[in-house]
């Protein structure tokens, strides 16, 4: 039984650009699905078509156990929508915003007002409730967008890169909100550009590039397949590099890299921090002088350069633009 | 977040023409809210009209021959006419600017994944622009009858004719909505919006005399709906320079401008909403 979103085969050709060139997924009911990849891999292509915006030229897709091609309205009573851009309407106040949503979703006027002042409140704006959403910074502005994807509770959810652009506090916040919503129960198509973000918040993650799904599995299995954390050092003096070698044996879990003529040691750990901690203070009684030392998470880039041999393209902050300026630009290519 | 997974009350699945005419109301209401904020747009919308009135009253009302007279008060009684068609139908270019606005900034899509009535946000932009028209309308009749300009017909005739003003500039919207959707920035859909209402409201007998036109011209003046909505107020007004061309459209522009009115607004929605199902941001 194919799970609650469900896509196959997925085919999207804007001109000549092949966005989607066969798209394969599988989301079982409450649980999370991440959608890692660059910019310009077809992420936002994917949600658009599996939201019923965008017909695809070829594959199949079920959406809460409903045929997205075949019954498009079906689809839209059971789904919850945050695109990659908050779409709220910045004349209107976020209660306004709110109860317009909820009507939409052919709520009763009464059902509407109530549903959108205990969202406001959720989503800590209720201070904020009766000013026009102008008023509101990029972090606010994202919240009132995603209440306005919760407004009828929908059993499956779609966030297009919800916390692109906002800052460490503001996706924290964010963050908290979604773990609380999925504890609920809800399933959720979640894309994103950080490894990070995927790994906090998904069970299970698609990396994504050139349209089609290259690799998936859990963040531990692909962390294990990019060489998961490394402890990386620069030492100060070059004659001290063996000696530093052979303290990072003593707790790597794999091979140590040397960098010669960068004075670098690379070697994959586990253990996080505290073991960071245990090298340094190693490393110190020994007498070695450092010049730099850290622990490398995998990034996204380091999922691609394993996985297809290059670094992530494209991935630029372009993505943190203003839609305004992002379709000038693509206009300009 | 245990609000998060309760069933909320949701309408019983309506009657789709009841739905239809239920969200296209919200819609309206969402977009009359904005203007009420964006007061700048409809005073410049007010100014414009303003502008005209005095600018063609005083400036060419000396020199424009109506019915074998260069009287300044017939120019002006035969004017207003023309100013109040024109007028209307420059709401198409705000229709246009605004829908192509939401598209740009993803409230299309919003919409578009809501389990609403396909051609509601379309319909409800429209009805908002039409209470926007019908208001310039409200203050400019005031304005053209401190200048001078009076009716001389039934009150039954006036209202008429100013529903046939509202109905025109309605089916415009219809084309703005159109070539809102059909561009990739609001300023272009203000531009495009406008460039097309020149012809359409010159090459008529808005302004001049066109039995005074060549030949071609004029043809192609008596056929344009615009003028036929010019000629019906006129005629419902009683105001000097009803065109004596023999033209159908001129012999009968209640009918004409009713008729050309309603297809205008047919074809458009049909265009308009097919686009819409399919926009892409
Ligand atoms: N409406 C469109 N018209 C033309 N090309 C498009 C359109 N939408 C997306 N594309 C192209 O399809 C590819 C995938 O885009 P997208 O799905 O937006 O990627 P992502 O969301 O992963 O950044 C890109 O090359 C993009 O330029
Ligand atoms: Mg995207």
């Amino acid at each position: 039984m194919p799970g609650a979103i469900y896509a196959e085969g997925l085919v999207k050709t804007f001109g000549d650009v092949k966005a989607l060139d066969g798209v394969d997924l599988d989301v079982p009911e409450g649980t999370v699905l991440g959608l890692l990849g660059p910019n310009g891999a077809g992420k936002t292509t994917t949600v658009r078509c599996l939201t019923t915006l965008l017909r695809p030229d070829r594959g199949r897709a079920v959406v809460a156990g409903v045929d997205v091609l075949k019954h498009p309205n079906d689809v839209r009573r059971s789904i919850g929508l945050s695109g990659q851009f908050a779409a709220v309407d910045e004349y209107l106040t976020g209660r306004e915003n709110l109860q317009m949503v909820g009507r939409l979703y052919q709520m009763r006027a009464k059902a509407a007002k109530a549903r959108a002042a205990e969202l406001l409140e959720q989503f800590d704006l209720a201070d904020a409730a009766d000013r026009p959403a102008k008023t509101y910074s990029g972090g606010m502005r994202r919240r009132l967008d995603l209440a306005a994807a919760l407004v009828v509770s929908p059993p499956v959810m779609f966030m297009d890169e919800p916390t692109t652009g906002l800052d460490p506090r503001n996706r924290q916040l964010l963050w908290d909100v979604i773990k609380r919503l999925v504890s609920g129960g809800t399933t959720l198509l979640l894309t994103t550009q950080y490894l990070e973000e995927a790994d906090h918040l998904a069970h299970d993650i698609a990396v994504v590039d050139h349209g089609r799904v290259i690799a998936r599995g859990t963040s531990d299995q692909l962390k294990a397949r990019t060489g998961g954390e490394r402890v990386e050092v620069v030492v100060h003096e070059r004659d001290d590099m063996p000696a530093a070698s052979e303290v990072l044996r003593g707790f790597g879990k794999g091979d140590t890299t040397v960098e010669e003529h960068m004075r670098k040691l690379t070697v994959p750990v586990t253990g996080g921090a505290k073991l960071l901690a245990e090298v340094i203070r190693e490393l110190d009684t020994r007498g070695i002088e450092i010049d730099d030392i850290g622990l490398r998470r995998p990034t996204l880039d380091d999922v691609f350069l394993s996985l297809t041999g290059h670094v992530a393209e494209a991935k630029d902050a372009s993505d943190e633009q203003e839609p305004g300026q992002k379709a000038a630009k693509e206009a300009a290519k | 977040m245990s609000a998060v997974t309760d069933a909320v009350p949701v309408n019983p699945p309506a009657h789709p023409v009841v739905q239809s005419v239920r969200d296209s109301l919200v819609i309206a209401k969402r977009n009359l809210i904005r203007m009420s904020r964006i007061p700048e747009m409809v005073i410049f919308g007010l100014i414009q009209p303003i502008m005209f009135v005095v600018l063609f009253s005083y400036v060419f009302g000396g020199s424009m021959n109506i019915g074998g007279t260069t009287d300044p008060s017939v120019y002006r009684e035969f004017l207003m006419a023309g100013i109040f068609a024109q007028t209307v139908t420059f709401a198409t270019a705000g229709a246009g600017a605004g829908i192509a606005d939401d598209m740009h900034k993803g409230l299309i899509d919003r919409f578009r994944s809501l389990p609403m009535a396909r051609g509601a946000v379309l319909t409800g932009r429209t009805l908002a622009d039409l209470v926007q028209t019908a208001l310039t309308v409200f203050v400019l009749a005031i304005v053209a009858l401190l200048v001078g300009w009076r009716t001389h017909t039934s009150v039954g005739e006036v209202l008429a004719a100013f529903a046939l003003l509202l109905l025109l500039g309605y089916a415009f919207t219809w084309v703005g909505a159109l070539i809102g959707l059909s561009v990739r920035t609001p300023e272009a859909a203000t531009s495009g919006g406008l460039i097309w209402l020149f012809p359409v409201t010159f090459i008529s007998n808005a302004f001049v005399d066109s039995s005074r036109m060549t030949p071609w011209l004029q043809h192609v003046a008596d056929w344009n709906p615009f003028s036929a909505t010019v000629q019906a107020c006129r005629k419902l007004f009683g105001n000097p320079g009803v065109s004596p061309s023999d033209a159908w459209p001129m012999v009968h522009p209640v009918w004409a401008s009713l008729i050309y009115s309603v297809l205008i607004v047919l074809i458009f929605r049909t265009l308009a909403v097919r686009k819409y199902r399919s926009a892409a941001a």
